[in-house]
């Protein structure tokens, strides 16, 4: 496969709407390999990854995890709790014992910001970010827009719509960079004290109303509303977001007859989403999951496979 | 033994002279200047070409003695300092113990004297502790040597407290620094709010934390009548808040840093740590602001706010690396370089804000001057010699400078400190 050159996935920010495009293509001649009877090709057998993970996930990692195990690479998981970062390590630190041991590429998850940047610029195994505080999701992003093509044949020209707690969105923030990049048109749409300032020079429409937002769009990404933003007083309640921001079956009766609805999970059923909802027709959300495991494993590919 | 400066351009800051001078030292006093000065069993230095300015003073730095010293020392302090072309500095109080009593600030001075290469005068605190809870004895304080009382590293955030404490130091006639920033509203944000942190996706601190103390304390220093000085400013609405408050009369006087009228919050894309300063860097529109309010005197004086760590704390992530920066050794560099050069300050300004402000400021009788019967401080630099910042270079015990690979202008050729040379480039 050629096209890529990059050690590292750090973000969506920096990579170029053909890279994405490879990625994503990519992905498609892979997601059938999870469908065989045996679910493994040796395409990175002898190839050893490390998923760092210091903050909690469950599907992310497991989708990592199975991702590479398909592809015959060994894998190991280190998470937060049983690692020397709670012994006052740092993540730099841990990352330089775990690479000496000759691993070809790290998969990290960390709180703040900008730690898989770090490690891309210390360490020469290859590095992916699985979450950076609130800045991207890469993965995430391209397995929603793999998604979202599968269902729809296409991204550009659509209107997206994400849909709740941006400012402290990865999720967000990835999308809003790799649609764009692929001709969508996005609108955030959310509380105010929730809206990060200067979104719209990421080249996108903000708005606090939901039902024009419902109306208008191809595809209603839904992002999980942190139980604890009420107590930093983002909300006034929880209750008042469910009405105002929630999505039910009631309010989507206004949108288009083919909408997709979204959501990076896991979900606040009966918050951000109704459980009819989560459930019903328009919902893609286990789909998501299943082409997560595509997209990861295109991703391990192309950055280890050439290498 | 005395000595003898030759072919000095002195530089004060009401003028620059036009004439080369000899500029004679000794007992730690100026005791002459004249054309020609012919001596004995001096020792003499050549400043031919070069500027001579009143040794320079910063009334912001951190030497992290007593708590830290792997941080940074008295004396490891003291070189970086003489490095930089100051001969005094003001150490704040946030160290472990805090400096809020007298037998510290007793040991502090000690030490310094020992050292004896700057002259280091240590800041207290305001409250005990710095925990906003109790004033210090401030006539304590005084009298064991503090020039200036402050809670640097945070706010005094009860405003009651804040106005017992400005109302009884100005009964006492000690200076307050206000570091000014709300912590409810910064609520561990660690990058300015704006457009960069929105694409960074790291906690931002809005500048209103800021502006809402600098509001606060020009009413109280308005309605006591008192002085209050305000530590690192780094906002254009900061500025025009003090700007105003100049305008009637109010006693307030500000110091800004050289990272805020060089650096923004677009530097902190890279993620290097050592951009992670409190007040963050903030935009273009603030940097250029700050060196307006420096040009038209709103801000009174530069200080570096020298803030060592370790290289193991600053290679944590952006989260929880510790906030600051080393200064003292490029501060001339990038003063020179971006308000000189620039002509932003003239050669007399650069010492009104670097040394003759300060030293009014914080009381320092005979120095931020040169003329016969002041103290023999004096820094010479090279204004038009070029040289690029070296992590080697540094003599501070920290090296965490975003500055490394820049190139400066201007130059510390020679630190004189009490007629004595304490750094020679």
């Amino acid at each position: 496969m050629s096209g890529w050159s990059r050690k590292d996935l750090l973000d969506l920010q920096t990579l170029s709407q053909q890279e994405i495009d490879l990625i994503l293509e990519t992905a498609k001649s892979f997601k059938e390999v999870s469908t065989r009877e045996v679910k493994k090709v040796p395409a990175l057998r002898g190839k050893t990854v490390v998923s760092l993970f210091i903050e909690n996930s469950t599907r992310t990692r497991a989708s990592f995890e199975l991702a590479a195990k398909r592809l015959s690479a060994d894998i190991i998981n280190i998470s937060a709790g049983g690692s020397s970062i709670s012994k006052g390590e740092t993540v730099l630190d841990t990352a330089r014992n775990i690479e000496a041991m000759n691993v070809d590429a790290i998969i990290v998850r960390h709180s703040s910001a900008g730690v898989p940047n770090q490690l891309a610029q210390n360490l020469k195994a290859s590095i992916i970010n699985a979450g950076d505080g609130c800045r991207e999701h890469p993965t995430q992003a391209l397995l929603d827009m793999f998604t979202i093509k599968e269902k729809l044949g296409k991204i550009e020209g659509l209107r997206v719509a994400i849909i709740g707690d941006i400012l402290h969105s990865r999720v967000a923030r990835s999308n809003i960079w790799g649609l764009t990049k692929l001709g969508a048109r996005v609108t955030v749409c959310g509380p105010s004290t929730l809206m990060p300032v200067g979104i719209e020079k990421m080249g996108v429409q903000t708005t606090s109303d939901l039902g024009h937002v419902i109306k208008e769009s191809d595809v209603l990404m839904v992002l999980r509303i942190q139980l604890e933003r009420q107590r930093d007083n983002f909300l006034p309640s929880l209750r008042e977001y469910a009405k105002q921001f929630g999505i039910n079956k009631e309010k989507l009766n206004q949108a288009k007859k083919n909408v997709l609805i979204m959501h990076p999970g896991p979900t606040n059923r009966g918050l951000e989403l109704s459980a009819d909802v989560a459930d019903g027709e328009y919902s893609v959300i286990l789909d998501q999951v299943t082409n997560g495991v595509a997209i990861r494993m295109a991703v391990l590919y192309l950055l280890l496979a050439s290498a | 033994m005395p000595l003898l400066i030759k072919n000095a351009r002195i530089v004060n800051a009401d003028k620059i002279n036009d004439q080369d001078r000899d500029i004679l030292l000794d007992k730690g006093k100026i005791i002459k200047i004249a054309p020609s000065i012919k001596a004995d069993n001096v020792k003499s230095v050549n400043a031919s070409g070069k500027l001579v300015m009143p040794g320079l003073i910063d009334i912001h730095v951190h030497f992290r003695q007593p708590g830290r010293e792997d941080k940074e020392t008295i004396e490891t302090g003291s070189k970086a300092a003489a490095k930089g072309g100051f001969t005094t500095v003001m150490c704040m109080p946030n160290t472990n113990p805090v400096i809020d009593n007298g037998m510290i600030v007793e040991a502090i001075l000690e030490e310094a004297r020992r050292v004896g290469l700057v002259n280091v005068i240590p800041i207290g605190a305001i409250t005990k502790g710095q925990k906003d809870q109790e004033l210090v004895d401030m006539f304590e304080l005084k009298q064991a040597g503090c020039l200036a009382l402050s809670d640097d590293g945070k706010s005094v955030v009860n405003s009651q407290l804040m106005r017992m404490a400005l109302q009884y130091s100005k009964m006492v006639g000690i200076l307050l620094i206000e570091h000014c920033q709300d912590p409810l509203l910064t609520s561990g944000g660690v990058m300015n709010e704006g457009n960069s942190s929105t694409l960074l996706g790291l906690k931002a601190d809005p500048g209103i934390s800021e502006t809402v103390i600098v509001a606060r304390d020009i009413e109280l220093a308005r309605y006591l009548d008192t002085q209050v000085h305000l530590a690192h400013m780094s906002l254009r609405r900061s500025v025009e808040l003090i700007r105003f408050a100049k305008s009637q009369g109010i006693k307030v006087t500000a110091e800004a840093c050289p990272h805020h009228f060089t650096l923004t919050d677009d530097d902190v894309k890279s993620f290097d740590t050592n951009t992670k300063v409190n007040p963050p860097l903030r935009t273009r529109d603030d940097v250029q602001a700050i060196k307006e309010g420096i040009k038209d005197g709103t801000i009174d004086c530069i200080v570096t706010d020298h803030a060592p760590h370790t290289r193991e704390d600053k290679e944590a992530d952006f989260d929880h690396a510790p906030f600051g920066m080393i200064g003292l050794e490029t501060s001339v560099g990038l003063t020179v370089t971006e308000l000189v050069d620039k002509k932003i300050l003239s050669w007399p300004e650069m010492v009104e804000k670097m040394s003759a402000a300060p030293a009014r400021i914080v009381g320092l009788e005979n120095k931020g001057v040169i003329k016969e019967g002041a103290d023999a401080d004096i820094t010479i630099i090279d204004p038009q010699k070029e040289w690029e910042v070296k992590k080697e270079d540094f003599v501070s015990k920290s090296k965490n400078s975003p500055f490394i690979g820049r190139k400066f202008k201007g130059y510390v050729e020679v630190t004189i400190y009490k007629g004595k040379i304490v750094y020679d480039g």
